[in-house]
């Protein structure tokens, strides 16, 4: 019992937390759902009076029964047909009371357009807000979060969670404030006319309110199931599509018919339970409020036999417990989906909840040409082994440094540490005197030029992804950046050049060609340190060689790092680093290095016997056995 | 971003797309006919409600005059409408409960067959079709199908029912009062569907831009590393409100028209309630009505016209639907250009029905005759090709990307079938056996090797789904798996993710070479990887090729000199011929097209041993 009590309350704390956020997405566009509220509080009491002008039709006009007794009817009809008699006498008073009913309703539907209005301004600014702080809020994450992050899942949440969020501001917000003030009017004239007839029918809102909460609660659970349920037939589904060479491959259709049955058929049970829950829902509400008809129905005529009420008074009561009960019942409806809201809003704030990159601004832009040292740099992930242990070197500005590891060894961490894409928890770094965590990241990001293994290109033109890097770019910084990148050649070859669009709507370039506009982005950055992780990887030996040859020349001033698994990409480097388990276990120039053992010379090695297999082949030699 | 965007659907009705899908519908007719029955039963009632309510007035009351009124049947009024109530709750409960069957199983049966579709279809089809496209076609819009069917649909004969029985109750009990109510009818119908083609227009537009917004999401994340390191996050973000900005312009104007809609029904109607009071008041005066029949007709008028409003909903939905049907139903007609003949199935089975008890060994001689293979474009990628491999021989294929390497592979493990000519597998035209025989006995790894989510032991069981764990073991052995695998923490019950994600790409080759070899397949092809992984996990995949294709005719898209060498022979491509062929030293000692190829490497190599003075 305690248990269910404590969940209860867990809950309820929940509900509150949603609110809280809401309150806050809602920031900035209050004044309107207010607005959209009010108009609905008219909007009801118009749809009230329509029934009031039948009433008065039926007993006073069409029947001689007095006009009912209530000050504002009475002025009413004194303005209208000059007091009680003209409602007998008027020529024209049926007209007068059909027009009635018409402008009772235009006014009710003016309101309602209002509401409408209103609420829709409000939640169409709140999904954008929502939007846009989404994506605002994911650029500035920091650089680990994105290393994990599961696109799929986060557009998701950044698309249909906004879009059920939205759907529910824009049209159960003002629905659920219409049932609210429904019942409060509709109660508050039931109770001048009749107190008895009254207590009959409000006894049915509690039961109904109570029923479709519980059921909103067990709506919440299976929605979830069924959820989680689609998210995972979406999985085989699509590991099926894009694996689909190797279903074939070894035949396993049928395996993989199997999986996917099993999937969709519990997709399909859950489903169906759902909707079953949702058909035991409708059916009992509706014999609740239709049982509730009958009771007012059957009190009305003992009461209207007995001469207590008008026969109008009757039908009045009889018109106003189905508007009593309607919007009650379909509080269900609306609780259910504000379930769904509920676990819309917890998934955005997960995002939204996520610290920020912070940055320490202002005073630290500090001049970056200048010895680079890494002094017993220690750093492991968020609860991961240590990458980085006591790492230390020092490099002189201008330098060419190579970088060798295995995967894993951290030496594409040690390049994240130099732009802060990682800030680093023991030792310090320092460029040019200064540590840099005194510097601002900005700075280092604007002046530190890295180009990653796998580098992103935007899907606009070749020309607009180059002019990226800096505000201003001249055409010629394009061509010449092009150039050294050896990119100017395949750009040129395209039909439309420079302007060629990348991505699915114009040219899919090779891996090759993508790493090389990602080298012209960065050069026409004029970096004071340029960093090449593994950039290389997917160029032929010929242009990697050509490359760096031109980079020697346009940036011979710039202290360059080359991160590579190619001996000949390293060689030619003024000083190799050799990092393994995160720690700097070798350093020194190409012909150092052969010349000891260790990971150098045994990488050298493999590689470079292939070679020389090859040329003794060529020259007819001896070919030795390969280990 | 292609797949994120909508196309335009705007056709009209058709009726054979139609047959098709309510041909999926017809399959479950009991719960069509228990929903279609219970739905008309429950709008009879709600018809009915009115005059119940009608009847207390007259006979209970009477009819206004008190004096008249008579409560002897009260009792028995009481239990007919309490069991009607009940009858009602019933019908809904039906109604909902048949519905959900009938959604639930169509949805499921759709999407049954567009999996099953799926996996015969070839792989031109997967060349040409973007995987996104296929999931929407599989996801949204089978749904979509099946939610109209089994609730906009039946909503709409709902609809039609009450109007019907409303109509018919009411000129009943008065056919004069019943046209001028009719009167408004026209007007309304026409005025929602004014309102409804604007609102599909303009809506129609606003998905378009939203999926813009989802592909700027999608880059926006997918970039944000590059994004960081060239400090654009505020250049993007600007470009991105633009977008947002355009959306909520289009939403806004849609939903300013819509906010009319309901209101200008809610108008309509009550001019017809006024004519009601008008006219009915005037024969009520006369004598000419009850003042029952009169709270009816007002009752009637203003529950008329949310039925209305309902259908012509349906009509919109319908058009959505139609554009959903159409692609899924695009997908289930698509053909497989490769199809085994029918007699052929009945002797080796299928790749749902396999029957390995018939499937003659292979022992591995692969020949082409002639083959000529062009792409439906028109492209030739092959023609007049002629190879004749050994059992146990290992072939080589190298050449420029784009030489037609991939063909040949794929024409071997019949993904494609030549346009002229033959390919032989034992003498026999792959034709004449089916392809579940072939694909059963393939070794087969990808340049970028794609794993199942599951366990590792699972992703190797994938070659051969009923070996043992000492089967796991051995497989994992050969191909070099094994020490890796066990230094994991759960060992081979290691989970690798999805797409095996959790492995590193050197560990996803290894695990591959082991699900490729455990079936212990008589041709084995290889599609070496160009990316490198780091040199010394290279030595490790390097070995375990020399080992896994031991004694198995294979075919390798090779790039790498050592793999090249291990070969028997060497087939340099170009334009779809084989330009020279032989042994590595004999293409070297020709100084063609093979020491082209390589000579960079060696040239390398010179510089090389010039700087640590030889």
């Amino acid at each position: 019992m305690l248990g269910v009590y404590l969940k209860d309350v867990i809950e309820g704390v929940d509900d509150l937390l949603t609110l809280k956020r809401l309150m806050k997405l809602m920031k900035g566009n209050r004044a309107y759902f207010i607005t959209a509220v009010c108009a609905t509080a008219f909007a009801s009491l118009g749809r009230l009076v329509r029934p009031v002008i039948i009433t008065v039709t039926i007993d006073s006009v069409l029947d001689s029964r007095p006009l009912m007794d209530n000050s504002v009817v009475r002025w009413v009809v004194n303005l209208a047909v000059g007091g009680e008699q003209g409602l007998k006498n008027h020529p024209r008073i049926l007209v007068i009371c059909g027009l009635a009913v018409v402008l009772a309703t235009v006014i009710n539907s003016v309101f309602m357009v209002i509401r409408g209005n209103y609420s829709s301004k409000a939640s169409e600014n709140m999904a954008k807000k929502m939007k846009d702080s989404l994506y605002d809020h994911l650029q500035k994450l920091p650089y680990d979060y994105h290393v994990k992050a599961k696109t799929g899942d986060l557009i998701q949440r950044c698309t249909s969670d906004v879009e059920t969020i939205r759907r529910f501001l824009s049209m159960q917000v003002p629905e659920m404030a219409r049932a609210v003030f429904l019942a409060v009017f509709t109660i508050s004239i039931m109770l001048t006319v009749n107190v008895t007839l009254t207590l009959v029918s409000a006894v049915f809102i509690p039961v109904i309110f109570v029923f479709s909460y519980v059921f909103f609660k067990k709506c919440r659970a299976a929605f979830k199931l069924t959820d989680e349920k689609e998210g995972e037939m979406s999985a085989v589904l699509q590991e099926n599509l894009t694996g689909v060479r190797v279903v074939r491959a070894f035949g396993r259709q049928k395996y993989e018919m199997s999986k996917f049955d099993k999937k969709t058929t519990e997709f399909r049970d859950l489903n169906f339970n759902h909707i079953r829950l949702m058909s035991w829902y409708w059916s009992s509400s509706d014999l609740l409020s239709h049982g509730a008809q009958l009771a007012v129905l059957i009190t009305g005529v003992y009461l209207t036999y007995n001469g207590v009420i008008t026969i109008g008074t009757f039908i009045l009561f009889n018109s106003y417990i189905s508007m009593l009960l309607w919007p009650i019942r379909q509080m269900g409806r609306i609780l259910s989906d504000l379930g769904k809201m509920q676990v819309s809003i917890g998934r955005i704030f997960e995002i939204l909840d996520a610290p920020q990159e912070k940055d320490n601004e202002g005073v630290t832009r500090h001049p970056l040409r200048g010895e680079i040292v890494f002094d017993k740099v220690s750093f492991h992930y968020e609860g991961g082994k240590p990458v980085l242990n006591n790492l230390s070197f020092t490099v002189k500005p201008g330098q060419s440094i190579a970088i060798l590891g295995s995967t894993g060894s951290g030496k594409s961490t040690v390049m994240h540490m130099l732009l802060r894409l990682y800030d680093y928890q023991g030792g310090a770094v320092k460029i040019n005197g200064r540590e840099i965590t005194r510097i601002e990241k900005k700075w280092l990001r604007e002046r530190i030029g890295l180009v990653l293994q796998e580098p992103f290109l935007y899907s606009k033109t070749i020309s607009n992804n180059l002019r990226m890097a800096k505000d201003t770019v001249e055409d010629n910084e394009i061509t010449e950046a092009a150039k050294t990148a050896h990119a100017h050649g395949f750009i040129e070859g395209f039909e439309k050049g420079y302007e060629t669009m990348i991505g699915e709507r114009g040219v899919t370039l090779s891996g090759g060609q993508k790493q090389r506009v990602a080298i012209a982005r960065t050069l026409i950055k004029n970096s004071d340190i340029l960093i090449f992780d593994d950039s290389l990887s997917a160029v032929d030996t010929e242009t990697d060689a050509q490359i760096r040859a031109a980079l020697k020349t346009r940036a011979k001033d710039v202290t360059t790092f080359i991160i590579s698994q190619r001996i000949t990409t390293l060689m030619h480097a003024d000083r190799i680093l050799v990092i393994e388990n995160g720690a700097l276990t070798d350093s020194g120039t190409h012909e150092e290095l052969v010349s000891r053992p260790g990971l150098y010379l045994r990488i050298w090695e493999i590689q470079s016997l292939l070679d020389e297999e090859f040329g003794m082949e060529i020259s007819g030699g001896a070919v030795p056995e390969m280990a | 971003m292609d797949h994120f965007e909508e196309l335009d659907y705007n056709k009209a009705f058709d009726a054979g797309l139609w047959v098709k899908i309510i041909r999926f519908a017809f399959r479950h007719w009991k719960h069509l006919a228990l929903l279609a029955g219970s739905i008309v039963v429950i709008s009879m009632i709600e018809a009915v409600m009115p005059l119940l309510a009608r009847y207390a007035i007259d006979v209970f009351l009477g009819d206004g005059d008190l004096a008249a009124a008579d409560l002897t049947n009260l009792p028995a009024y009481s239990v007919i409408y309490v069991l009607i109530i009940a009858a009602f709750s019933f019908f809904v409960f039906l109604f909902i409960y048949q519905a959900g069957r009938m959604q639930t199983k169509m949805v499921y049966d759709i999407r049954t067959a567009g999996f099953t579709r799926l996996q015969e279809l070839s792989f031109s089809y997967y060349d040409t079709t973007h995987v996104g496209w296929i999931m929407a076609r599989m996801t949204s819009d089978t749904e979509r199908i099946g939610d109209f069917i089994s609730w906009s649909l039946i909503d709409g004969l709902g609809a039609i029912a009450y109007i019907a029985m409303a109509t018919v109750f009411m000129a009943n009990l008065d056919a004069h009062l019943t046209l001028w109510v009719m009167s408004v009818m026209p007007v309304l119908v026409v005025v929602v569907y004014l309102f409804q083609r604007i609102v599909l227009k303009g809506n129609r537009l606003a998905r378009k831009m939203n999926s813009k917004i989802t592909g700027s999401y999608n880059e926006g994340i997918n970039g944000a590393r590059t994004t960081k390191t060239l400090i654009r996050e505020n250049k993007n973000f600007e470009e991105f409100m633009e977008l947002t900005g355009a959306m909520r312009k289009q939403s806004r104007k849609v939903q300013v028209v819509n906010t009319f809609n309901f209101p200008v029904v809610l108008c309509l109607g009550s001019i017809a309630t006024a004519f009601v009071i008008t006219v009915g008041g005037v024969q009520l005066q006369t004598g000419g009505m009850s003042l029952g029949t009169l709270a009816a007709f007002i009752a009637y008028t203003t529950m008329l016209f949310e039925p209305i409003y309902q259908l012509v909903n349906v009509f919109s939905e319908l058009q959505s639907a139609q554009a959903s049907g159409e692609r899924m139903m695009s997908l289930l007609s698509s053909e497989p250009d490769i199809v085994d003949a029918k007699e052929l199935i009945d002797i080796y089975g299928d790749a749902m029905n396999p029957k390995p008890e018939n499937w003659p060994a292979i022992t591995g001689r692969v020949e082409f005759k002639n083959v000529t293979f062009a792409y439906k474009t028109g492209d030739v990628v092959l023609s007049d090709f002629s190879l004749s491999v050994k059992p146990g021989e290992r072939i080589a294929l190298v050449g420029e990307t784009g030489a037609g390497k991939s063909t040949i592979v794929n024409l071997v493990c019949r993904f494609y079938e030549p346009t002229e000519g033959q390919v032989l597998i034992d003498g026999v035209d792959v034709r004449e056996r089916t392809q579940i025989w072939l694909q059963s006995n393939l070794g087969y790894v990808l340049q970028t090797p794609h794993l199942f989510s599951g366990t590792i032991t699972e992703n190797i069981r994938y070659g051969k789904l009923d070996a043992t764990m000492d089967e796991v073991v051995a497989a994992a052995k050969a191909a070099n798996a094994y020490g890796f695998i066990m230094k994991l923490d759960k060992g081979f019950e290691t989970d690798v993710g999805e797409g095996g994600g959790r492995l590193s790409s050197g560990e996803k080759q290894l695990v591959s070479f082991a699900r490729a070899i455990i079936g212990n397949p008589s041709i084995f092809v290889l599609d070496e990887a160009t990316s490198s992984i780091d040199t010394e996990t290279e030595q490790i995949v390097q070995n375990a090729v020399n080992e896994v294709l031991k004694g198995r005719t294979s075919f390798i898209v090779a790039h790498r000199l050592s793999t090249i060498r291990g070969c028997d022979r060497i087939l340099v491509i170009a334009d779809g011929k084989i330009k020279e062929q032989g042994s590595h030293r004999e293409l070297l000692r020709l100084k063609g097209s093979y020491y082209e190829l390589y000579t960079n490497q060696f040239k390398e190599e010179a510089e090389k041993t010039a700087l640590i003075g030889g």
